[in-house]
């Protein structure tokens, strides 16, 4: 089996963001960077389809040069190849945008699989895997726990609200997004990190990828949220905040 | 004809609760542009659902049949909804951001060369659309720019289901043209996972945990508290993901929902698909060494500091407040 994971480099999770001054998005200087968590779980669920019927994994990134970090952290964990999009203002596309760049470059590959993660944890869009099986003309589902190879295709297990599920299932080629907590992430060994070194990462320009259009929907302001409630901090050590803590939840909220 | 389609779910053979807020998201928007609303049921057989909807402030209900659209699939909800708006030509068209819709809404759109605003927070004069960035840190205002319907799906809990104003509408059918083969996906019915033990729904203490604790080996730290506080234990998605707790704790939009008169938030960030899950909490008191955690954006107490050294001092705390 053939599988492209796409895959995106964000923030890390714990890296104190700020507002850039244009309060177009972030200060990107200085931020520490890491494989979005969801795409690390369409990886894992790549690697292990591989380990039980053969093939091959690709992953696939658009962003600028930054991105390579990541994807030698893929090539670590086991992928075979990478295709690199260079772009350096991939801020600037919209989601459509984005998944055009995307398709383009898994069209020629001819995967039988393409994996992603169901949302980024930057932008949150969460549309980028459906719209890229809209652009291939390929069945998708979204919010997939486990996958099953099949003589005819593959069943799919795909996560909906309350604790319900369902299970789909749908003819290769296909597109399916990854739901966090399916399986267990590895790590890199030592050897993975070694041989990383020696893959192939091709890079594509995005240019020669997708014609620029003119995004149809656009990000024109970044702001602080605005609170839904005025919150009390409670000031002090550990211990007297604690102590404050159980007082206002006693004799203000009324709850203990 | 332009105007504002608002996109109806079902559940359980009535309107989901989210689709009247996805209604009353429709109305808003009327009131900004001066379009008129209209709304649209899919499925096999939605005459129930239409007469339901029709008792709000709308111009006309839809009801879009099919033998294919009986059980939902991204494939047959698409086919039908674009060969409606196709007809219709909407300037707006309004979702709930349930699973549903974020399995074929952006598919849709980007069949009509648009891109859906999901996930949105709140409509303001432009139109501008507000959504959460970073994990709910920061928010984004969005603007559609392009020329065909701009596709809009409202977060759960951000219009209220009860401002969608009654009315009387006109009801009429529209029968897409489907094909069996043109449905590539073929779905089960839904199951449960594993058999509910704990019905955090129904607890008035909550005490939750998440990715703050670190390590599994601390959990027993924050169920210190808990017991102290006589409060079952909850988890974030990661707690469940990593299997540190089972996932019948897990609290949020993929997990349960749960309304306690207190909701002790520890090491938890407050991403939105935790926060669906325990918005409606009376009291909700968050730890967490972040003082920009959005959890401190819904929380009526918060104690900005290290865990590992408040969690202790609160089970103190409470055990003496308790003797």
């Amino acid at each position: 089996m053939k599988i492209i994971v796409a895959i995106k480099q964000v923030p890390e999770r714990d890296a104190q963001v700020r507002i850039d001054s244009q309060a177009k998005w972030i200060e990107e200087a200085g931020l520490q960077w890491a494989l979005n968590e969801s795409d690390a779980y369409a990886l894992e669920e790549a690697l292990q389809l591989k380990e039980k019927h053969g093939g091959e994994v690709v992953v696939l990134t658009a962003g600028p040069e930054r991105v390579g970090s990541t994807i030698r952290e893929a090539l670590a964990k086991g992928a075979d190849r990478a295709i690199h999009i260079d772009c350096a203002d991939l801020g600037n596309r919209d989601a459509l945008g984005v998944a055009r760049l995307l398709a383009a470059a898994v069209k020629p590959e001819n995967p039988d699989l393409v994996l992603t993660g169901l949302q980024s944890d930057d932008l949150g869009l969460g549309q980028t895997g459906v719209i890229v099986a809209e652009l291939l003309g390929l069945p998708h589902s979204s919010l997939i726990l486990h996958v099953e190879k099949t003589n005819t295709g593959l069943t799919v297990k795909r996560e909906l609200e309350e604790g319900w599920f369902q299970t789909i299932e749908l003819p290769t080629p296909a597109v399916l997004t990854i739901q966090s907590g399916g399986n267990k992430l590895r790590y890199a060994t030592l050897m993975g990190i070694k041989r990383a070194k020696t893959k192939e990462v091709r890079t594509l320009r995005a240019a020669e990828l997708a014609p620029d259009v003119a995004p149809v929907v656009v990000l024109e302001r970044v702001t602080l949220p605005t609170k839904q409630k005025s919150t009390q901090i409670l000031p002090g050590t550990a211990k007297e905040a604690a102590a404050a803590l159980v007082e206002k939840l006693k004799f203000e909220a009324r709850v203990l | 004809m332009s105007d504002i389609w608002v996109v109806v779910e079902e559940r359980d053979g009535r309107v989901s609760r989210i689709s009247w807020e996805a209604v009353a998201a429709g109305q808003k928007l009327a009131a900004l542009t001066g379009l008129a609303v209209n709304a649209v049921a899919v499925g096999a057989h939605v005459e129930q659902l239409a007469v339901e909807i029709a008792a709000k402030a709308l111009s006309k209900v839809v009801r879009v049949e099919h033998a294919l659209l009986a059980a939902y699939t991204a494939d047959g909800f698409t086919l039908a909804l674009q060969q409606l708006f196709e007809s219709e030509k909407p300037d707006y068209v309004v979702f709930s951001h349930t699973y549903q819709v974020r399995d074929y809404a952006p598919k849709l759109a980007a069949r009509l060369g648009q891109v859906l605003i999901g996930d949105v927070i709140a409509i303001g004069d432009g139109p501008i659309f507000t959504r959460q960035l970073m994990q709910g840190r920061l928010s984004g205002s969005y603007r559609h720019l392009g020329n065909g319907p701009c596709f809009v799906s409202v977060q759960a809990g951000a219009f209220r289901a009860d401002e969608a104003q009654a009315g009387v509408a006109q009801v009429s059918v529209f029968s897409p043209t489907i094909e069996a083969v043109q449905i590539r996906t073929k779905p089960s019915e839904r199951f449960r996972g594993t058999a509910q033990t704990v019905d955090l729904g129904s607890a008035q203490l909550i005490v939750s945990v998440g990715r703050g604790i670190k390590d599994p080996e601390h959990i027993p730290l924050v169920q210190e508290l808990a017991t102290a506080l006589g409060a079952e234990l909850g988890a974030s998605r990661p707690i469940c993901d990593n299997g540190w707790l089972p996932m019948e704790r897990q609290i949020g939009s993929s997990g349960q929902t749960v309304s306690p008169k207190l909701y002790l938030a520890v090491g938890i960030s407050g991403a939105i698909q935790h926060l669906v899950g325990m918005k409606g909490s009376q009291c909700v008191a968050a730890i967490n060494k972040d003082p920009a955690a959005p959890i401190f954006e819904v929380a009526d107490y918060g104690i900005v500091g290290d865990l590992f050294e408040v969690v202790p001092a609160l089970t103190d705390a409470v055990k003496a407040a308790k003797q």
